[in-house]
């Protein structure tokens, strides 16, 4: 081998120099994304375009972009001679807290980030990637949904992608981002992902949009009110995390992405342990009267590491509450009834919500600590004919199957099927503690002595008094947690202040939990 | 104790809790009987045809309007035996979910 003259070497770093330049040349035209005109109308929006959203979330000089050179070949309605810059979805790796994730953003500058066939596909080589790797995915939607000339190639991306989200369901967290439109099928994404993000005034999703609403029915509704953030946030329960800015989502991701495992063979990160903020004091805050409300947050807030604490659809089906937050560094899950809210019943929604939840602790392995107080399924004809049986049955069906640790503290009422369903000892709950304040009975004192001393009230001198005496005497002999307790549906009846201990002990003598389930395809929850 | 302009009352099982309420919850519909001589498009679309006229007499099961929605010409069926008293919507119109398209007064006899 003979070295390369000192001409030659220099003829070749000028090739190599100029094919660099053109290289840069070319990433350049495609970070453009749809020209500076349609980049100053998304900024305009108040929208950050694709590539600024994905380097704001992610760790600094950590985002690697790949397929930035991927073309249509639609040749149909004159597509042959459109160039379209990344194909409008920009996807690549990069960290966050130091860690692995995949991600791609839709680019709207791009013609309006609309799917084709290649668009779904660079989506689907960065999720099979994902899966791969065993790492987080994460969608920052924007698009104004399927590129119609490209016909039923488009409809097939979009398959492919649901296909996919359904395959990495309980495998790795994958989250999604509404930053713009998500309509037509588009939204099913989303909605098979674990999170969905959304920004007031900027997320719009629905099925159907307000122009053919208006032509086929005749209703008039803006966009925000059919399908912007607030409604997925508080009506629908199809959001998670409702921000005010792009800026306030990103945020809540990261917190979020600090709290749950990488995949469903990890454990979530450890943190360094913290008190719990001292404004909350857990023997303060509920009152013993059960009618009383409080707000069920404070309790969870006395019991996490300060600032820890994350509500999941906190505006959605209030009633209950759900939400991650650590215990001396360990992430621990927390599903508790919400007195301040519709008494913190039972109902449809609040069914659905928590069952959803549970099923993705289990999946992925965060201890449950479920704290009880509720006096039941919420009556009504409302409830009942909006499928309070099949919905209510999710939560019993979670708790059940689940076999993650599973404790409960029951902090006061705990009545009739409420009380099975809150993860009670019958579902094979592994911990269940009881307040002395608590009332572990068929139901409330009024009610059952209404029905069991019925006869004696109606027959008194003094209905009302008589009716009173045996509320009394049902509160005295039944409204208590001994009953329970000596069946030993209650492992320990514990003072409030005795609540943390009580519950990290627990968490740490169940880590080496190993329960089986019997063998089957999979169980049919009610969905 | 808490207080506050959005607290309310709740009754369950004849205990009264204070709390607050959702606005699922402030929005329920309340229940009311169905009346089975009203007929109610259930769908949204265009009248295309009506078979009746009023003081006809229909059975349960006969076509009384043909109804245009989502790509397709929906028979909505009498459901009941009966004369028909008032039809409330015109040939052409666009109708929305749940609007009163005919009543009809059921026969006495009729088991609907």
């Amino acid at each position: 081998m003979s070295l390369p003259d000192s001409k030659n070497n220099a003829l070749t770093t000028m090739s190599l120099k100029r094919k660099t330049l053109e290289l840069l040349k070319k990433r350049e035209q495609v970070i453009l994304g749809g020209g500076e005109k349609a980049m100053q109308k998304q900024a305009a929006l108040g929208k950050m375009n694709a590539r600024e959203r994905i380097l704001a979330l992610l760790d600094k000089d950590t985002f690697h972009e790949y397929d930035m050179f991927i073309e249509h070949d639609a040749r149909d309605f004159g597509m042959d001679k459109k160039s379209m810059p990344g194909d409008g979805v920009v996807t690549g790796t990069g960290k966050i807290m130091g860690k692995p994730i995949c991600i791609y953003a839709q680019d709207f500058t791009v013609a309006g980030g609309s799917l084709g066939l290649m668009h779904a596909r660079k989506i689907t080589k960065i999720m099979d990637h994902a899966m791969k790797m065993r790492v987080p995915i994460i969608g920052i939607n924007d698009s104004g949904g399927a590129r119609v000339q490209e016909g039923v190639n488009s409809l097939a991306g979009y398959g492919e992608i649901f296909y996919r989200n359904t395959m990495a369901s309980g495998v790795i967290p994958q989250i999604s981002v509404i930053l713009g439109p998500c309509a037509g099928g588009a939204v099913y994404s989303p909605a098979l992902t674990d999170f969905v993000f959304v920004v007031n005034n900027i997320s719009k999703m629905f099925i159907t949009g307000p122009e053919v609403i208006k032509t086929v029915l005749g209703e008039e509704i803006s966009m925000e009110e059919l399908g912007g953030a607030k409604v997925h946030s508080v009506i629908t329960g199809n959001a998670h995390f409702y921000a005010e800015s792009e800026l306030e989502s990103f945020a809540q991701i990261k917190k979020l992405v600090s709290l749950i495992p990488w995949n469903n063979s990890r454990k979530a990160l450890a943190f360094p342990p913290k008190n719990p903020n001292k404004e909350y004091k857990i023997e303060n805050i509920v009152p013993s009267d059960p009618k009383e409300p409080y707000d069920v947050r404070d309790v969870i807030k006395s019991l996490v590491d300060e600032d820890s604490f994350l509500e999941v659809q906190e505006l959605w089906a209030a009633n209950i509450v759900v939400g991650f937050g650590r215990m001396n560094g360990d992430t621990v899950a927390f599903v508790a009834n919400q007195p301040l809210v519709l008494a913190g019943v039972l109902d449809v929604d609040s069914s659905d919500k928590a069952g959803r939840f549970i099923r993705y602790c289990d999946a992925f392995n965060i201890p449950i600590v479920t704290l009880v107080d509720l006096p039941g399924y919420l009556p009504g004809v409302d409830q009942e004919h909006a499928g309070v049986i099949r919905h209510g049955a999710k939560i019993l069906y979670a708790y059940s199957e689940a076999t993650v640790p599973k404790i409960s503290v029951i902090l006061r009422k705990a009545y009739g099927g409420g009380y099975i369903a809150m993860n009670s000892r019958h579902l094979n709950a592994d911990f269940v503690f009881a307040w002395p304040t608590a009332e572990i009975a068929v139901m409330g004192p009024e009610g059952a002595a209404n029905i069991i001393f019925r006869k004696e009230i109606m027959e008194a001198a003094d209905p009302v008094a008589m009716r009173e005496e045996k509320i009394q005497e049902y509160k005295e002999k039944f409204a208590n947690p001994y009953v329970a307790a000596a069946k030993g549906y209650v492992d320990s009846v514990i003072e409030p202040k005795e609540t943390k201990k009580f519950i990290m002990h627990a968490i740490e003598v169940s880590s080496n939990k190993t329960e089986f389930r019997p063998a089957k395809k999979h169980g049919i929850p009610p969905f | 104790m808490m207080m506050d302009e959005e607290m309310k009352t709740l009754e369950i099982d004849g205990a009264i809790y204070k709390t607050r309420l959702t606005p699922q919850y402030e929005k329920r519909k309340e229940w009311i009987e169905i009346d089975p001589g009203k007929v109610y498009a259930y769908i949204p679309g265009t009248i295309i045809d009506i078979k009746v006229k009023e003081g006809d007499k229909v059975k349960k099961g006969d076509v009384i309007i043909l109804l245009e929605a989502m790509k397709m010409r929906n028979k909505v069926m009498s459901p009941t035996n009966g004369t028909i008293k008032m039809i409330n919507v015109a040939l052409n119109q666009v109708v929305a979910k749940n609007v009163l398209l005919i009543e009809i007064q059921q026969d006495s006899f009729s088991v609907s």
